[in-house]
């Protein structure tokens, strides 16, 4: 791994100046490297960050990329990171005018990175200088606890797939005066319909009263409402702390909660286990939104290096040569799915809805077909609209959006279905559908989508730890419950358990009705470990 | 990132710290002791080739999480497609049971015969982490016969500065090259042994070591049934296990071991090495005694049993034409003449229910409870029998005591 030349350097500084130009928007520190195949089958089971902490899952996946490569060489052109600066990685002998469509592919990367507002919290710091920080210091957690760190990694790991990525998000742009503070909301929430049993008419007239203090004098409005309530009930006060320490430290996901209120990590020797639990649930923040803007990411950057190489005069007698890789990247395949070519038409198809004018209000209203086909008002906002999208939007919102029967038409678009034929002792790929609804269908169901789990603080003390799975039509993949509940169990209890871990879930059960109908049976069923056995039990 | 030091250091703290196949399975003899499940799994990557099928040993993992799982309310898999056609069109086909790529390594390929030695290296590595990873009886020797694992000290090894014994020749090379380094010797060969320098690292010692004396003392029979019904995951299941039982062969008396192998339908052949043993289609009806015939026509004509420790493994779906196996069970007795053991696995199909033919006539003729020591037999069904169960499988077939 060494840094690009300075030959190249200069070469893709051009290509800033030019995308910039185009409207492009990105820092202007990057930092490029030469890598060969080998430091790339080492790099990417590390999500391409040179230095993400050790860790052993790592070494079997670079083992077997190893082995792979061995059978199958293959050869990627780059990928970029989402550092400050960005780093991204080259094949040595590239010829220049290669170098420079793949830059230009690279910057837009960068500019999807520094503008969508998905990655917002990875804008204010650089993620290769924390994760060698987090590195060093797993490293001398190692020298103290040996193997229990790899355990205390693993288990963190097994859960880091529900943090709560939008939660952070979102607390991150919420208006910070536009919650209560939790007195006020203990007081008109819990205490007033609880502990006096107020009615409805009396928790208004009290909230009457707050605003109109708070209309009067804002700094000192909530003091003085107290002070009144004080006088009123002389118990407030001791009833507001009980509900205080019994309501769990606010989390935002179950790595959170766990780590403020396991009675295992609460214990001063195990106070290091907090560190680790925070370095991976980090890492998985940082990688949470680039899993959920492959598609559109891709389809950015297809998009950029094809609009700034064409017009760039470096292209001058590589035309035919790049033609041929730009296909190889960006054709959609006869079966199976590219997000390069998927996303790339996606945003091609934008740019032209938007020059037509077709992403207006106006459009939307017509419901004659062959008046939606002659609707063209050239509005020239193409590219105003496209920058928006890279703004705002993910894989989700992209597809869900503008995947419509027109987009699905006009590029002979279809849902592939696999059956097995016995005859034959093969397996066919046909032609499912072609209706835009079943296309969508199937990318979003092949996207990235975590179950969403929370934790019941009500159910949940030193001796019971109650997760709830909130059932959106699919159950969880049974293979994989047990033993990540073991890990779970672990940081809750430690080795030896004093109590239980449930997960609260929905079985669904198949039921082959008469003449091959099928029926599904949604069951609730708790799964429950202690001392390492897990049990089931229908609700 | 620390972009200077990974300038200086070309290669960065990545190669220091990768773990070897060997660091991951005593890592994962540790977690058993720690009251965790295993973890690693070992893969074999394929990549079928007419003329030479290249394996790779890998290890994998799974890391569990809670997922999502379609495969319940879903039939089918799904994907993206483009271009001509109409709705229920097929548009393309592929094998059924894959071929290549990853995967918890099962299966043989299809295809007839071929010149195929690159299993056999690959086969040796396969084997080196199955004996340790697994640690599979090894086979012992009975009786007056001597034992073909023995280990002699010789100085073998070398190692500089101190040892046994002062291996000059290599000492001599080292300090030429060590002066031809420096400068210290002039290129028209003119040598003045006055100007060398004398480091002491350039002193090659010999050391005393264990080596490992091997003889070949062993003959193993693979035998399979290629008949009809053992189409898919028996032939699957047979030939995967008995690529696993080879493989150790080959790692635990490090390629020494003779191998032997037999196909049956109505009728017996043996087939020149492992490859084409592994690879070959089914093909016809089903008789298990010409196999065992056969077996005991190699052993008498090429009189193997005088040096030789003699191993059979017999692998079937457990179907015989021959429904009381009486000929069958003629030659089998023959073989435990002179066999140390005699493994078979019945690979049962999916429709069959309770014992098969092979299991019931072995069963009823008693042998099995008389000669537990020599004869064994494994039976679960095809469907079932992933990597893990086919080790117990070769357990079952190999240890010592019943």
């Amino acid at each position: 791994m060494k840094i690009i030349d300075q030959h190249t350097k200069k070469i893709m500084e051009d290509c800033k100046v030019r995308a910039r130009d185009a409207g492009l928007c990105f820092d202007n520190e990057s930092l490029e490297y030469i890598v060969t195949n080998q430091d790339l089958i080492e790099l990417s089971p590390k999500g391409m960050i040179p230095t993400l902490y050790d860790y052993w899952v790592n070494d079997v996946e670079t083992l077997k990329g190893k082995g792979q490569y061995k059978l199958y060489p293959h050869n990627p052109y780059e990928t970029v990171i989402n550092s400050r600066p960005a780093i991204s990685y080259y094949n040595d002998n590239n010829p220049d005018w290669l170098n420079i469509m793949i830059f230009y592919h690279v910057i837009g990367h960068i500019d999807f990175f520094q503008n969508n507002i998905l990655f917002e919290h990875t804008w204010s710091d650089d993620f290769v200088g924390k994760a060698l920080a987090d590195k060093r210091h797993i490293a001398q957690l190692r020298s103290q606890h040996g193997r229990w760190v790899d355990y205390i990694i693993e288990f963190s790991r097994s859960i880091d797939n529900l943090t709560g990525y939008f939660t952070e998000l979102s607390i991150r742009n919420f208006p910070q005066n536009m919650e209560p503070t939790d007195k006020l909301r203990y007081y008109f929430d819990e205490f007033l319909p609880k502990e006096t049993l107020a009615n409805i008419g009396k928790i208004y007239s009290e909230i009457e009263r707050y605003n109109i203090l708070l209309e009067s004098n804002d700094m000192v409005a909530e003091s003085m409402f107290f002070s009144d309530i004080k006088s009123k009930h002389p118990e407030f006060e001791s009833k507001f702390q009980k509900y205080k320490d019994i309501r769990k430290e606010r989390s935002i996901d179950i790595m959170d909660f766990i780590r403020d209120n396991s009675p295992f990590l609460k214990r001063d020797e195990n106070q290091w286990m907090k560190a680790v639990i925070n370095i991976v649930r980090d890492t998985s923040l940082y990688f949470a939104p680039q899993i959920r803007t492959k598609t559109i990411n891709e389809g950015w950057a297809s998009y950029w290096h094809d609009e700034l190489f064409r017009k760039d005069d470096r292209i001058k007698g590589h035309e035919s040569e790049y033609s041929v890789i730009n296909a190889k990247v960006t054709s959609i395949s006869r079966v199976g799915y590219n997000p390069y070519a998927i996303g790339l038409r996606l945003v091609q198809y934008i740019e032209s809805l938007a020059d037509a004018g077709k992403i207006s209000r106006e459009y939307q209203l017509i419901l004659n077909s062959e008046r939606r086909d002659e609707f063209n008002k050239i509005s020239g906002k193409g590219k105003e609209a496209l920058f928006n999208l890279r703004s705002q939007f993910s894989d989700f919102m992209l597809i869900n959006t503008y995947v419509d029967q027109d987009f699905v038409d006009l590029h002979k678009l279809f849902v592939v279905g696999e059956r097995l034929n016995q005859q034959r002792g093969t397996v066919e790929y046909y032609v499912k559908s072609k209706k835009a609804e079943d296309y969508k269908r199937m990318l979003i169901d092949n996207m990235y989508h975590p179950p969403f789990i929370t934790i019941d603080t009500e159910k949940s003390n030193d001796k019971k730890l109650f997760l709830k799975h909130h059932f959106e039509g699919k159950q969880l993949y049974k293979p994989y419950i047990n033993d990540t509940l073991l890990g779970i169990e672990y940081l809750w209890f430690g080795n030896i358990a004093q109590g239980e871990v449930i997960l609260e879930t929905t079985d669904i059960i198949k039921r082959k009705g008469s003449e091959d109908s099928v029926s599904f049976e949604y069951k609730p069923i708790h799964y429950i470990i202690s001392n390492k056995k897990v049990s089931k039990r229908y609700l | 990132m620390d972009a200077i030091g990974f300038q200086n250091n070309p290669k960065p703290t990545l190669q220091v710290m990768l773990q070897t196949i060997e660091d991951l399975i005593s890592r994962d003899d540790q977690r058993e002791k720690d009251g965790f499940p295993r973890r690693i799994r070992l893969g074999r990557i394929v990549k079928p080739n007419k003329n030479n099928q290249k394996v790779v040993v890998v290890p994998t993992t799974t890391e569990p999480k809670f997922y999502h799982d379609d495969s319940v309310t879903s039939d089918e898999q799904e994907t993206g497609g483009t271009g001509d056609g109409q709705e229920g069109e097929v548009i393309g086909e592929a094998p059924a049971e894959s071929q290549q790529g990853e995967g918890e390594g099962q299966g043989a390929g299809q295809g007839g015969d071929g010149e195929g030695h690159d299993v056999v290296a690959d086969a040796f590595d396969l084997g080196r982490i199955l004996t340790q990873k697994f640690q599979l009886p090894n086979l012992k020797v009975k009786g007056k016969k001597r034992s073909f694992t023995k280990y002699k000290y010789d100085l073998t090894d070398r190692n500089r500065r101190t040892g046994q014994l002062l291996d000059k020749k290599a000492t001599l090379r080292k300090i030429i090259q060590t002066n031809i380094l420096l400068g210290n010797l002039d290129e028209d060969g003119l040598i003045d042994p006055e100007k060398m320098v004398l480091n002491p690292q350039d002193e090659i010692y010999r050391i005393l070591s264990a080596e490992k004396d091997f003889e070949t003392q062993a003959v193993v029979f693979f035998l399979r049934d290629y008949s009809g019904s053992m189409q898919g995951k028996p032939t699957e299941s047979v030939t995967s296990q008995h690529l696993l039982i080879y493989s150790w062969l080959m790692y635990q008396y490090n390629e020494n071991v003779e191998t032997r192998f037999i196909l049956h339908d109505q009728t017996a052949k043996e087939v020149k090495d492992f490859h084409t043993y592994h690879n070959s289609s089914v093909a016809g009806g089903t008789n298990v005694f010409p196999a065992f015939e056969l077996v005991n026509k190699i052993i008498e004509e090429e009189s193997l049993y005088i040096d030789n420790n003699i191993y059979v493994f017999y692998g079937t779906d457990g179907d015989d034409w021959d429904s009381d196996g009486k000929r069958a069970l003629e030659e089998t007795e023959k073989i435990l003449v002179h066999a140390n053991r005699m493994g078979i696995t019945v690979a049962r199909n999916t429709w069959t229910t309770g014992t098969t033919t092979v299991e019931r006539y072995f069963e009823q003729s008693g042998l099995l409870k008389n000669k537990p020591d020599l004869i064994r037999i494994d039976a679960f069904s095809a469907n079932d029998a992933d990597e893990a169960r086919l080790i117990e499988g070769i357990k079952k077939l190999v240890e010592q005591k019943a």
